[in-house]
């Protein structure tokens, strides 16, 4: 524990609402709500307790109290939840009362994480998991969160971890003791296969799709010549107006980026400037670059053009756009044929990307990593690659400990001492 | 206030000696006590002197012009280069030493010293000032008389509040038949000082003309002609073998026999024991399944007939301790000449010392070997330089020489047992240097003795050799700046890829086919072989030193984050009580230090930042 101040505040949703939660956290939590109700009820037991004005002895409201004795607790600190009547008075009166008390004040943005993260009760990674979680939107990226947040992730760098931490033991029981005749030499193989295999574990989480997409949502690209009905597709998308449609050629200019979920699978959908190689307009031409830009980044490309002049992308899909019509364009029978005026195809089209997506989205079942998490890993998994390039058990050990330096950097700090541990329990040394 | 001597220091082995001698070499008077003049450079346990990771020591101690190096060669009767076939920066040079010639050489070398006086006496306790108690100001002797000083260095190795074992036997004494300071240690005890136990043990000395050496497999001394300290050209004393035998199946069943009897397992010692240098009864305990365990049989000296049995320390009862030996190969008829025997002594936190090795809340206080809980000769030595420098920079008002984590062992020590303290006697190991690429034992000089010429602890005759050797030296990197393209070395017959393309004779190095001998011969002259060996080394790793410079770098940046020796970590929001504890126990000197500390969080490096960052402006506002 420590000397901090302790915090409260309004820890549920706006009142009002049936239920207010109302969460202290600090050395004085209890003597607060002793202040309050007159007494602490037994740990993690739901109490009934009036609370009282401690100036005015006047009754604030009658809550449902649950006390949670430090340091087992979600802040690693004595915890105290009152369950209030979800009015905005109750809270307010409640609020200025606990204010009042010596040593509280009202917590910042994110400081029972923050306690949490400090006192040691998560790292880092499940930390970022929390954070995700309480701003999750869609169903897939709740089920990450989660699974970051469950500390599967830490877990499962914990298990790298203590690889490499064994790799090293042996790596360095070969410097420090095998030619005191403690323990017998051995060759490098074993502990390059090692190295090795370790690396394809990491290499393989490299691979998987960044968490970033989750979040963000996956690029859905409209692009097509001018006229082709992109802004027409993209608002019959979206259900609203979104880009301005007419019916003359190069009416988009700039790119125009709706966000949608499909699915449970966040989407952003993007309207681009019409493809042509003959326009005068010198913003029109830069709209066209940016269209080209864009259908780089897209992870979905939806081609309303001609099927023979549709770019190499490795996630297109044909439409037949204006299907209502006579077709504009020649397309084959794969491509899906769509009209935003009869709706036909539409709710196929959609179903069709949020499949596509999916692939293109870490697993529901998996974590999914981010860019700081996965630049630490990719330096891990260097090292570890060039653990196999030299036969120098030095130059091994020096490998493996940027790759010690770079996992302990994703769930924090080891040392020295940990890795003499492992020595001394695998092996008899010293005479 | 006039005193009698500038320092004193209380304890004659290899801390104590390294510590007179260096405050000596830095131009203060100096008084070295010892129960008896006779016993100064005492070898108390193995006759070896080096090894991985403390063969790094002495070398570092000798690169500052200490003793123990030039007495390792004075007194070599063997000599052999641990990890030889490994790279250069784990080999540990060691040798066997002839423990008279030891002694001799250590005492002719303190002789040396002008203003170092030897003080036959027992250290009965500290004299501290009248007016502040804490303000160390001598010490009083054995006979009550006081000698006056600025500076007090403790190097009482295992004779603080000694006690020995064996079997059921028990004495008092840091080594068998010698004294204890007991006096001392009541009055360590009573001075608020974290103390504690650990113990550590040694094994029995064999008469060598009761060994059939001829059913034994011999170790020759190595035929090369390295030596220890840079300062000893060549080898001096004749060669000797070493053999070795192992224990054996019987040996075990023997040695579980004697266990019930053993202080050890009896709960008799409270003191924890090194877990790399664990006693033969400790080793059967936890890994009696091994097939058996080597023992080396090392030559005490030329005109001596002990051998010690390297590998089976031991407190078991002394008729167990004859039946184990006589249970081995070639030790069948052998007799025990002195019993082997386990110490239990006192030690200090040594998370209670800054990184010159005063004791805070003392002025003028120093604790240096065992005492602070480490065991080795070198590891002793190397802290006895450590406290004698610091008490004499402090008297002479300069700054410690900079050594780091990035530049000696010596550093990688100190930062480990001030910050870390010890659960265990603390040994030297290559494995507890991140930064071991760069510092090996072939560049101990150049990586140190420049400190040291600066802080003034080198004598004249050192100095004068290191000049020139820095000449030899730059002549030696000019020579390697030449740019040669793979067609040339391809051409000398080296094995390097023809797109290589052009490149230094220096970088060329980095290539393990690629040696100096062969890049030198290209323009004829050959160097001094130290110097080249020490060259090729280097260029060898360089891309590596190159990529840890980063680290070392964020590292530099913490350092300059001064923590203050005051900071109350209690009042730090977001660090625990674990956190807390440890922080007050070691009180790092800067945010780098802080980091280092088992169990500290990134996060709660960012609070302590935080509050020493505000602590800094509050004071700043005040001022």
């Amino acid at each position: 524990m420590n000397t901090a101040d302790t915090i409260f505040a309004l820890s549920s949703g706006a009142p009002p609402a049936a239920i207010a939660i109302m969460r202290i956290s600090g050395p004085v939590a209890f003597d607060i709500l002793r202040g309050l109700s007159g007494r602490v009820p037994p740990p993690r037991r739901a109490s009934v307790c009036s609370l009282r004005s401690p100036e005015t002895q006047e009754i604030l409201d009658q809550a449902l109290v649950l006390v949670f004795p430090g340091p087992d607790t979600a802040t690693g600190e004595d915890l105290v939840e009152l369950h209030l009547h979800g009015g905005r008075a109750v809270v307010r009166a409640v609020a200025n009362a606990i204010d009042k008390f010596p040593g509280a004040r009202r917590a910042e943005a994110g400081e029972f994480t923050r306690r949490a993260f400090a006192n040691g009760r998560m790292d880092l990674n499940e930390a970022e998991g929390l954070a995700d979680l309480l701003s999750a939107e869609t169903e897939w990226q709740r089920r990450a969160a989660a699974k970051m947040f469950g500390g599967a992730f830490s877990a499962a760098i914990e298990e790298y971890r203590q690889d490499v931490l064994r790799l090293s033991a042996l790596t360095e029981a070969e410097l420090d003791f095998s030619d005191e005749g403690d323990v017998d030499s051995q060759n490098n193989i074993s502990i390059t296969k090692g190295c090795e295999k370790l690396r394809q574990k990491i290499a393989q989480l490299l691979v998987s799709p960044p968490a970033e997409k989750l979040k963000d949502g996956l690029r859905v690209v409209l692009a097509g010549p001018p006229n082709s009905g992109k802004s027409t597709l993209l608002n019959a998308l979206v259900g609203r107006e979104a880009a301005i449609v007419s019916d003359i050629a190069g009416t988009t200019r700039d790119m125009i980026e709706v966000p949608m979920a499909v699915e449970g699978v966040a989407l952003l959908f993007t309207d681009t400037a019409g493809l042509r190689d003959d326009s005068a307009d010198v913003i029109e031409r830069i709209g066209i670059d940016r269209s080209h830009a864009a259908m780089q980044q897209a992870d979905i490309l939806l081609w309303l053009g001609t099927e023979g002049d549709s770019p190499a992308h490795p996630n297109l899909i044909q439409i037949a756009a204006k299907s209502d019509v006579n077709q504009m364009v020649e397309k084959s029978a794969d491509a899906i044929a769509v009209s935003a005026v009869t709706g036909a195809g539409m709710s196929e089209l959609l179903y069709m990307v949020a499949e596509r997506a999916k692939t293109l989205l870490p697993p529901p079942d998996q974590f999914a990593i981010n860019a700081r998490q996965r630049a630490f890993l990719a330096d891990a998994a260097s090292a570890l690659a060039a653990c196999g390039d030299s036969a120098d058990w030095l130059i091994i050990a020096e490998n493996l400990r940027q790759a010690r330096r770079a996992l302990d950097a994703l769930t924090g700090l080891a040392h020295t001492e940990d890795l003499l541990d492992t020595i001394f329990g695998k092996f008899c040394v010293g005479k | 206030m006039t005193t009698d001597f500038d320092i004193i220091v209380v304890g004659g082995g290899h801390a104590g000696t390294e510590a007179a001698a260096v405050a000596a070499r830095m131009g203060l008077h100096v008084a070295l006590v010892s129960f008896g003049k006779d016993m100064i450079g005492a070898m108390s346990c193995n006759p070896a002197i080096g090894g991985l990771g403390k063969g790094h020591l002495v070398r570092e101690v000798d690169a500052f012009d200490g003793l123990i190096g030039s007495a390792a060669d004075d007194a070599a009767v063997h000599y052999r280069m641990l990890n030889a076939s490994k790279g250069a920066a784990v080999q540990g040079p060691r040798i066997q030493a002839d423990r008279k010639l030891f002694r001799a050489s250590i005492q002719t070398q303190l002789a040396g010293l002008a203003n170092l006086d030897v003080v036959e006496a027992e250290a009965a306790a500290l004299h501290f000032l009248p007016t502040a108690p804490t303000r160390v100001a001598g010490l009083v002797l054995g006979d009550g008389s006081t000698i006056t000083s600025a500076a007090v260095v403790l190097a009482t190795g295992t004779f603080l509040g000694g006690k020995l074992f064996r079997g059921e036997e028990r004495l008092d004494g840091g080594r068998v038949g010698e004294a204890s300071a007991m006096l001392l240690a009541q009055q360590l005890r009573g001075a608020d000082l974290p103390i504690a136990r650990l113990k550590t043990g040694t094994p029995p000395r064999l008469d060598g003309r009761t060994i059939d050496w001829s059913r034994l497999e011999m170790q020759p001394s190595d035929d090369n002609d390295w030596t220890m300290s840079s300062m000893r050209s060549r080898r001096s004393v004749p060669q000797l073998f070493c053999a070795m035998s192992r224990t054996n199946s019987h040996t075990h069943d023997i040695i579980r026999s004697g266990l019930h009897r053993s202080p050890l397992f009896g709960g008799d010692i409270e003191g924890r024991g090194p877990r790399y240098c664990p006693s033969i009864e400790d080793k059967i305990f936890r890994f009696g399944d091994r097939e058996g365990h080597q023992v080396f049989l090392e030559p005490e000296g030329l005109d001596s007939h002990f051998i010690y049995p390297n590998g089976i320390s031991t407190s078991l009862p002394t008729d167990i301790q004859a039946a184990m030996v006589r249970s081995m190969v070639g030790l069948e008829q052998c007799e025990i000449v002195v019993p082997g025997y386990a110490v239990e002594y006192d030690y200090i936190d040594p998370r209670c010392l800054d990184t010159s090795l005063a004791v805070r809340g003392f002025d003028g206080l120093y604790c240096a070997g065992q005492i602070n809980g480490t065991t080795g000769y070198e590891e002793a030595a190397a802290q006895g330089l450590v406290a004698g420098m610091g008490a004499a920079s402090k008297i002479l008002a300069q700054p410690m020489p900079p050594i780091d984590r990035t530049n000696s062992y010596i550093a990688v020590m100190i930062d480990d047992l001030t910050l870390q303290g010890v659960t265990e006697p603390y040994r030297m190991l290559t494995a507890r240097a991140e930064y071991r690429l760069r510092l090996r034992s072939d560049n101990a000089a150049s990586r140190l003795t420049p400190l040291a010429i600066a802080a003034g602890a080198v004598g004249s005759e050192r100095a004068a050799a290191f000049q020139d050797r820095l000449l030899r030296q730059s002549e030696l990197q000019g020579r390697l700046e030449k740019t040669v393209s793979a067609d040339v070395l391809i051409k000398l017959g080296i094995a390097v890829k023809q797109d290589a393309g052009k490149m230094s004779l220096f970088d060329w190095l980095r290539f393990p086919q690629v040696s100096i001998a062969q890049l030198l011969e290209l323009d004829g002259a050959v160097g001094p072989q130290d110097l080249i060996m020490e060259l090729e080394q280097d260029g060898r790793y360089a891309p590596y030193l190159a990529r840890q410079e980063a680290e070392i770098n964020d590292m530099a940046a913490n350092e300059q984050i001064q923590l203050s020796a005051l900071m109350d970590y209690s009042g730090i929001s977001g660090l625990s009580h674990e956190m807390v504890e440890r922080l007050a126990a070691s009180r790092p000197e800067n945010l780098a230090a802080a980091s280092r500390i088992r169990g500290i969080t990134p996060a709660a490096l960012a609070a302590i930042l935080v509050h020493a960052k505000r602590a800094k402006i509050a004071v700043a506002q005040a001022a």
